[in-house]
């Protein structure tokens, strides 16, 4: 039947023991060791969370890289296109600059070739009257180096006036 | 070949040792009368103002615990003056007759009589009505087997939780190594599967301390229990004083920790009609009480019936009176202690784990 009923002394060393563990371990080695355990969770917790920040952030940072580039190539894209028109364009203008002088070259030298055709022409001309004059001169000459043949010219002179 | 030789040799000895160690006790009492197996292992459950190593009974090896008595002023001296004091014998008639021990020197006046101190009258003697003294008794303080035990087993804790805690203070929150290692998983078990998974996650911390302890106190000292030998052997955590106080210390928590939800579950159940919240107030009343005293049974009885099981297989031996039985008896006791240092986790767990559950129900907010 004791084994079941309280006994008194044991209660009293129990409550007194048991009191005075509770507050030692309470004070001294839960607080602690619970201290411990929570501070080094959180540190866990926070450099995971730093760790996935991290990974969120090379992320981010590769797609802005990525997007750089990108752009760096559409934009060499666009420069070589832009030379490579300037570089046709500077051809073609020179092409046709190149024509346009040949033309006048050719132009001008027609113009000399005409000009001095034009000279040549007068002087031949000069030279021809000249040559007429002096030709007609010497005719002239003979013809009238008797006195028949210059009735015969005044005759036909006169004649070519009748006719008129 | 020769090993399993050298095995069955040290098989041998162990065996022999223990039939010195364990039926010396009893070689006297089986020649006076037969062994008694119940008296024994009541003797060996129940609390004792000695801390019996081997031999007979009285004048064996043993060491004699202080006794502490407050009758007109404290009375100390040594147990011895008990065990060793003079043998008396009261005839009530032909066949019944008590036997206790009378205290001699600072023990005098005094009679220990099945490990109860009580005051002699004028004859020098214990009067008897039926099966107990009638005599009037001190008030006993004394370090009984199980007061020593306790304090063996706190100190034990307090050592092993101020290391462990020393060595966080040493180096900060690092992972854990040595003692450490080995307790943090079962301290942040306490935290996490039982403070936290039962009591409201804002207001868990503040009974995580009262929860650690409880387990540590209750698994340490069952683990101490299964020790055969001294400072083990006390059947402390199956001893109705330890798990009464301890189921009345998580009664305190639970009713002074309950709010204004609890009490009106008690008083004025909500959601049924009002004549039934009448009869519900005396049944949750008593649901007060039947919580903690669950805890009080439950823990007593498996230890106290662990400590039964494991003797009574081995009395099968002495019951025989042949060492050939330790051949049956050995194994099963050893079966049975085996499993006791999974009851000795489990009954721990399970009273921190209900004393959570009940203080998680006196401090959890009404559900809106």
């Amino acid at each position: 039947m004791d084994l079941i009923l309280p006994d008194f002394g044991l209660l009293v060393w129990t409550g007194l023991v048991f009191s005075l563990l509770l507050f030692l371990l309470a004070k001294f080695a839960w607080k602690p060791i619970l201290n411990a355990v929570n501070t080094r969770e959180e540190k866990i917790a926070e450099a995971l969370e730093l760790a996935e920040k991290t990974k969120a952030e090379m992320q981010a940072l590769k797609a802005e890289n990525d997007q750089i580039l990108k752009e760096a190539r559409a934009e060499r894209d666009l420069i070589l296109k832009e030379a490579k028109e300037a570089a046709t364009g500077m051809v073609e203008d020179a092409k046709g600059k190149a024509k346009d002088e040949a033309a006048k070259i050719v132009e001008s030298a027609r113009q000399t070739i005409n000009s001095e055709k034009a000279a040549a022409m007068a002087e031949l001309k000069n030279h021809v009257a000249s040559l007429s004059l002096e030709i007609a001169e010497k005719v002239v000459r003979q013809e009238l180096s008797s006195d028949d043949k210059q009735k015969a010219l005044a005759t036909q002179l006169a004649g070519e006036i009748k006719m008129n | 070949m020769q090993q399993a030789g050298k095995f069955s040799s040290l098989l041998q000895i162990i065996v022999f040792a223990l039939s010195f160690f364990v039926y010396q006790p009893f070689a006297k009492a089986s020649e006076e009368e037969n062994f008694n197996v119940g008296e024994m292992i009541m003797h060996h459950i129940k609390d004792a103002h000695e801390w019996h190593i081997a031999g007979p009974e009285h004048g064996g090896i043993s060491v004699y615990l202080p006794v502490i008595l407050h009758d007109n002023g404290f009375k100390f001296f040594s147990s011895k003056h008990f065990y060793h004091g003079q043998k008396m014998e009261v005839a009530i008639n032909d066949s019944t007759s008590y036997h206790f021990m009378a205290g001699v020197g600072p023990a005098e006046g005094y009679a220990l009589y099945h490990e109860e101190i009580y005051k002699l009258d004028a004859h020098g003697s214990l009067h008897f009505v039926g099966e107990h003294p009638h005599n009037s008794t001190p008030t006993d303080l004394s370090i009984t087997k199980n007061v020593a035990s306790l304090l063996f087993g706190s100190l034990l804790i307090l050592i092993i939780m101020l290391s462990v805690a020393r060595f966080y203070r040493k180096n900060g929150a690092v992972a854990p190594k040595g003692l450490a290692k080995f307790l943090e998983p079962i301290i942040v078990m306490v935290r996490d599967d039982i403070a936290k998974a039962n009591i409201d996650k804002h207001k868990y911390h503040k009974y995580v301390p009262y929860l650690l302890t409880i387990f540590f106190f209750i698994w340490i000292n069952n683990m101490l229990g299964l020790i055969p030998i001294i400072p083990g052997g006390a059947n402390l955590t199956g001893n109705i004083t330890i798990t009464l106080f301890l189921a009345f210390c998580t009664l305190l928590v639970t009713v002074f920790s309950g709010n204004k939800n609890y009490w009106g579950h008690i008083f004025w159940m909500p959601g049924i009609p009002v004549p039934m919240k009448i009869f519900m107030i005396p049944i949750e009343l008593i649901g007060i009480l039947t919580k903690p005293f669950a805890l009080m049974i439950r823990l007593f009885a498996n230890i106290t019936a662990g400590h039964i099981i494991v003797l009574a297989l081995i009395s099968i031996i002495f019951i025989n009176k042949n060492i050939a039985w330790a051949g049956l008896s050995v194994p099963m006791a050893l079966f049975i202690s085996v499993l006791e240092i999974l009851v000795a986790f489990l009954q721990g767990f399970l009273f921190a784990m209900l004393s959570a559950l009940f203080i998680g129900a006196a401090v959890e907010e009404a559900h809106h």
